[in-house]
């Protein structure tokens, strides 16, 4: 039998699941080797039996995270998809401020104290509710690493994503260094996968996919030191993707 | 058989985002009809508070997959009105080809793949692969020409890179919209087809009207979408800078995405409302597939929405062609944008696959935004949509269930509700 898909959102842009949509055809491909039961984006069908669970987006509120634990009970392999799942994402930037004066910063004086919908937490990745079995980094995903992945996990292999930076593909493609325009770029501490997307259309990287297990964080320091870039500018890069990841 | 009519829609299906939708009616009544947003909020306005103006764009496309492109042009225009930055005729014209290349992404997607499921009886697109092979081929053609016009201009179709303040970061070569130029004079059949496919089936569409008002940006000389004052069927246009008293936002327990009113309780925004307030300024191939739906203004019928964005196809295909004509009688030239960063307020204004989007910052001396306000199309028709249930509600009663949970969902679909930017969510309940 063929192993059976679904996909969950959370709070995200569901970009990235249009991202799997943008596969064109071959998604009949991909559903040719397993069958997608559930994705609301979509589809109208649904169901609770599902082996492999995709979850888009980072975990904000109490009734999220119960949904959430209910879909890690039912799945076989859960793997968060893009930037917000894995790392919270751009969403994370708000945890710099407590919750209720981002409420009140969007919300007002509106009457929403005990009602549900809006009972927010400090967001959270996925893997800091539930056990996450596989990755697929970025900001979206890259369409063709996820066929790659899907198409690994439902063989039942271990799918790898590249140890080495961004820098690595960028030179590949040949691209003037965006710090040479007075940029700020994470691609040297930054994870691989991309094909340098950004830098190669003459902007810097964001750290979308998160950073590499082992990042050369001093020598990163004297490319930023070289140009001049501030500390000011490096944080507000860094805490872009990757806010209060621990170690940096 | 009861009296009593319950019904709850948990997370409407083929939209973007979380919403749900309830019914329940007694001995021929409706009790209550509701559309309700229940997507996590996720508090973009808080979260850009102290960012460079140099992130603005990045952060705030990430509010929408579907319409990353729009989100990044209202941010950039909002930007360089508070910092005073000027861009190049080449610039405007590259960036109205951006704006052409996402609503047709948007639009495609939402009538080939969201809305025609419900045209044919199923409940998504993949049966009718096997089924319509050859009507779900052209469509997927015309998304993947959607997309790759937006990857070419803007750098992706989601989260684009290339979109900066005062510019590009990159931009096509001559030979590449050359080339842009000859596909898109090849989608004007298969759109055609797709337009007739559509056609055969539109008796699925109901035939319902209500009232209401409409928004979208006028120019007086085109069919506004990247830039224009703020025009409506009940009232004089207004500029950009006075949005606020088009949206009067607030708030409603059973939403996370703010409500919005202008003249009256509600209004629309997006396609329709576009085509309702800027007919004529449709080019003749685009009025005659809009003949052949017979859609003219003024339109109250909701669910004609999605006929009105097949109208928006065909009319960003012709347009895009004499853009591209015109960019390429011109001397292209690339220039990495250069300016002062200054302090001020400004507020971009843009019309994007779902309606009129609005961003507004305050940036200070330093090029941090202090102060930042978005508002999203979905935002402003959620009241619509809302007032439209309660006027068509009655005249479902006594149906089957199914068939009453059919036109609710088809109706909320119609709108192609972005959830997620408007917080993101939808969910339709028979309780």
């Amino acid at each position: 039998m063929k192993p059976r898909v679904a996909f969950f959102d959370f709070a995200s842009c569901e970009g990235c699941q249009l991202n799997v949509i943008n596969l064109e055809e071959k998604i009949l491909d991909l559903i040719s080797i397993v069958d997608v039961v559930t994705f609301r984006e979509a589809m109208t069908e649904r169901t609770d039996e599902y082996d492999i669970a995709f979850i888009e987006g980072s975990i904000n509120r109490p009734m999220d995270e119960e949904k959430l634990k209910k879909i890690r009970a039912n799945a076989k392999v859960l793997v968060a998809l893009g930037a917000c799942a894995h790392t919270g994402g751009v969403n994370k930037l708000r945890n710099q401020w407590p919750v209720e004066n981002v409420k009140k910063e969007v919300y007002g004086d509106a009457d929403i104290e005990g009602n549900p919908l809006f009972d927010a937490f400090q967001t959270k990745a996925v893997d800091e509710c539930v056990k996450v079995d596989f990755y697929i980094p970025g900001c979206p995903i890259d369409r063709n690493e996820f066929a790659r992945m899907v198409t690994q996990i439902a063989m039942g292999r271990t799918p790898k994503l590249p140890t080495y930076p961004v820098c690595v593909e960028c030179k590949k493609n040949e691209n003037i260094c965006v710090f040479e325009y007075g940029e700020f770029c994470l691609g040297p501490i930054t994870r691989a996968g991309c094909d340098a997307i950004c830098p190669t259309n003459g902007e810097g990287c964001d750290g979308c996919r998160g950073y590499l297990d082992d990042p050369k964080m001093n020598a990163a320091k004297d490319v930023m030191l070289k140009y001049g870039i501030t500390l000011d500018m490096m944080m507000k890069k860094l805490n872009m993707y990757n806010y209060k990841k621990e170690g940096y | 058989m009861s009296d009593e009519v319950n019904i709850h829609v948990e997370h409407l299906t083929r939209v973007e985002g979380h919403g749900d939708i309830f019914f329940n009616a007694k001995e021929g009544k409706v009790e209550n009809v509701q559309w309700s947003v229940v997507e996590a909020p996720r508090f973009f306005e808080a979260m850009v508070r102290g960012k460079s103006y140099s992130s603005l764009q990045a952060i705030t496309s990430r509010i929408c997959g579907i319409c990353s492109i729009g989100h990044s042009m209202s941010s950039l225009k909002a930007s360089e009105a508070a910092m005073g930055v000027e861009i190049s005729d080449q610039t405007k014209l590259l960036r109205r080809l951006g704006v052409h290349a996402e609503n047709m992404q948007s639009h495609i997607l939402h009538v080939g793949y969201l809305v025609s499921p419900d045209l044919f009886g199923v409940g998504s697109v993949f049966p009718l692969a096997t089924t319509h092979k050859d009507a779900v081929l052209k469509i997927v053609g015309l998304h993947r020409l959607s997309n790759f016009m937006s990857d070419l201009i803007c750098g992706r179709t989601i989260h684009p890179m290339r979109l900066t303040i005062g510019g590009f970061t990159m931009i096509p070569t001559i030979k590449e919209l050359e080339d842009l130029k000859k596909r898109l004079i090849a989608a004007v059949e298969p759109t055609k087809e797709v337009a007739a496919i559509v056609l055969a089936n539109a008796d699925k569409l109901p035939d319902f009207k209500r009232e209401t008002e409409y928004i979208a940006l006028v120019t007086g000389k085109d069919y506004a979408l990247y830039e224009g004052d703020i025009g409506s069927t009940d009232t004089d246009p207004v500029p950009p800078e006075r949005y606020l008293e088009m949206t009067n936002e607030y708030v409603v327990p059973q939403s996370t995405a703010k409500y919005a009113k202008h003249s009256r309780d509600s209004f629309m925004t997006g396609a329709l409302a576009r085509f309702n307030i800027n007919y004529e300024f449709l080019s003749p191939l685009a009025k005659e597939v809009a003949g052949m739906f017979g859609l003219k203004p003024i339109c109250y019928n909701p669910y004609m929405n999605s006929v009105a964005q097949i109208v928006e196809f065909v009319d960003a295909i012709v347009d895009s062609i004499a853009i591209i004509d015109e960019l390429l009688d011109t001397d292209m030239k690339y220039i990495r944008p250069k300016f002062e960063v200054r302090a001020g307020t400004g507020v971009g204004a843009c019309e994007v696959p779902r309606g009129l989007l609005y961003h507004e910052y305050t940036i200070n001396k330093m090029g941090n935004c202090v102060k930042a306000n978005c508002i999203i199309p979905t935002n402003q028709n959620h009241g619509n949509i809302q007032h439209d249930f309660e006027a068509i509600a009655p005249t479902l009663v006594g149906k089957p269930e199914k068939e009453i949970e059919l036109t609710l969902e088809m109706l909320v679909r119609a709108y192609d509700p972005c959830i997620s930017c408007s917080t993101h969510y939808l969910n339709v309940r028979f309780r």
